[in-house]
């Protein structure tokens, strides 16, 4: 099962674990996550479901290409990141 | 009078509180929320809850609440845009952006009245006004001012998106409301968010072309103030100068303070509706203290004339700003605080007359909030 870890910034605000989750997309995986945790859901993507404009997910080092839908596909094996973007001050 | 007032800033949240005696001086008693943006802050008289609205940059806008006068918070629900349809085109029209359906920032929060319990408001960027009618245990986008078509033309300010930065609840009449935009003009229901109305007339935008100067829907209050006990009485610091009211928003007056008409906050007596405070800087060009002097501006004729107050304010090399919301006057029209820019913090407790320092080195101060109680009658005359 992809792996999903999130960044230690974050874990301030709401207590992200990482978690082993079903799914075959970002999105399917996010959601596995979220059903869980649904506090996290807020932080990460916005009312539409799309990833908040200062945050960033990546898949094995990679940042995904689809931030609105999710869409990008994920293997068993996948690393998924979610960090939080550089900036601000 | 009231004794306690809240301070929310780019970096925290401090609850600023005189010692026990008469002459005691004013100091920082509490801090929360250390590192974070504290875009606004609430205190309800009704139930004393204390609210406080952040602005993670990263992790997007949320609210907490407090129900021990600050000593523990929890996270509530923050209001959120409902689905985009997928057909939904919308531009802001200055700079042409798409609309996003998502809250920027929690730019201003008031409580329902009394005949309310339970009602809260919330004015959003990227424009949407909010209502809670629980408590804060869920919100909803008040739909018949989002929808309104006059709304789509509302433009950003300041910022990229408009926002509604003031919500006066008629103490009277809670059905009431008035709200003020950047850039939208100032909007008032009688029905509680049923309908609404653009009142601005009067009100002037010099910058704008000829043709439009005098157009109610784009003009740029920069923050519109109510008196509690004559709810008619409103005034407005405006990106153009000051305007008055005294018929409900229906008609406004521009009225000329000294040194300059320029600011972005305004504070009106609760019990007298012709006593109102501004913190001016010197021209929209020259977004600083007009020479180098902080000064408070008190009017108590109505506008006809205005006394510069300093005494007890740096009168020199001073380059503070006062957002909107971080002048506030307590139930009693005694008390006044107001903090900068520069992280700066003054009280007074005579009106304005003298000023005592309380900090120096806050982070930029956005809000500044009386701790309010609950209306035991009429306020100070």
């Amino acid at each position: 099962m992809p792996n999903v870890s999130f960044t230690p910034n974050i874990q301030r605000h709401v207590s992200c674990p990482s978690a082993a989750v079903a799914g075959a997309t970002v999105g399917e995986a996010l959601e596995a996550v979220f059903r869980e945790n649904p506090r996290a859901r807020t932080y990460i993507l916005d009312e539409q479901g799309a990833v908040r404009p200062h945050m960033v997910v990546f898949v094995d080092g990679r940042q995904v290409q689809d931030r609105r839908t999710l869409s990008d596909p994920v293997t068993d094996q996948a690393e998924i990141y979610v960090a939080q973007a550089l900036s601000g001050g | 009078m009231t004794d306690r007032f809240l301070v929310a800033t780019r970096k925290g949240l401090f609850t600023v509180q005189r010692g026990e005696r008469r002459m005691s001086p004013w100091s920082i008693t509490a801090k929360a929320f250390i590192g974070d943006n504290v875009s606004m802050v609430l205190t309800d008289p009704r139930d004393g809850a204390l609210w406080a609205a952040l602005d993670h940059g990263h992790f997007g806008a949320k609210l907490h609440v407090s129900r021990d006068g600050g000593t523990t918070w929890s996270e509530m629900v923050a209001p959120a845009y409902p689905p985009k349809p997928a057909d939904y085109k919308e531009v802001e029209p200055a700079g042409g952006r798409p609309i996003p359906w998502s809250v920027l920032r929690i730019w201003s929060l008031e409580a329902g009245g009394e005949d309310d319990p339970g009602g809260l408001w919330c004015g959003t960027l990227p424009g949407g006004l909010f209502r809670s009618t629980d408590g804060g245990g869920s919100w909803e986008l008040v739909r018949s001012l989002w929808d309104h078509p006059k709304r789509r033309e509302w433009f950003g300010g300041g910022a990229e998106y408009p926002g509604i930065h003031s919500i006066c609840v008629d103490p009277t009449n809670s059905s009431r409301v008035t709200i003020g935009v950047s850039c939208g003009g100032v909007w008032v229901t009688e029905d509680r968010g049923v309908s609404w109305t653009c009142r601005a007339e009067g009100m002037r935008a010099a910058y704008m072309p000829p043709e439009r100067q005098f157009d109610p829907f784009i003009q740029d209050p920069h923050r519109v103030v109510q008196c509690r006990s004559s709810p008619e009485y409103l005034w407005a610091a405006h990106h153009n100068g000051v305007f008055r009211t005294t018929n409900g928003a229906r008609s406004w007056v521009e009225v000329k303070p000294q040194p300059s008409s320029f600011g972005f906050a305004v504070a009106v007596h609760p019990g007298r509706p012709d006593t109102a405070w501004l913190v001016p800087a010197e021209s929209d060009e020259r977004r600083v203290p007009f020479e180098g002097r902080v000064v408070v501006s008190r009017t108590r004729d109505g506008g006809e004339s205005f006394t510069v107050l300093s005494r007890g304010l740096p009168q020199r090399h001073a380059y503070d700003i006062t957002y909107r919301h971080a002048l506030d006057v307590d139930a009693s029209g005694e008390h006044l605080a107001f903090g900068s820019t520069t992280g700066s913090l003054w009280v007074s407790v005579d009106q304005g007359d003298t000023w005592q320092t309380v900090a120096e080195h806050l982070p930029p101060v956005y809000a500044v909030r009386w701790v309010r109680q609950r209306d035991s009658g009429a306020a100070g005359q």
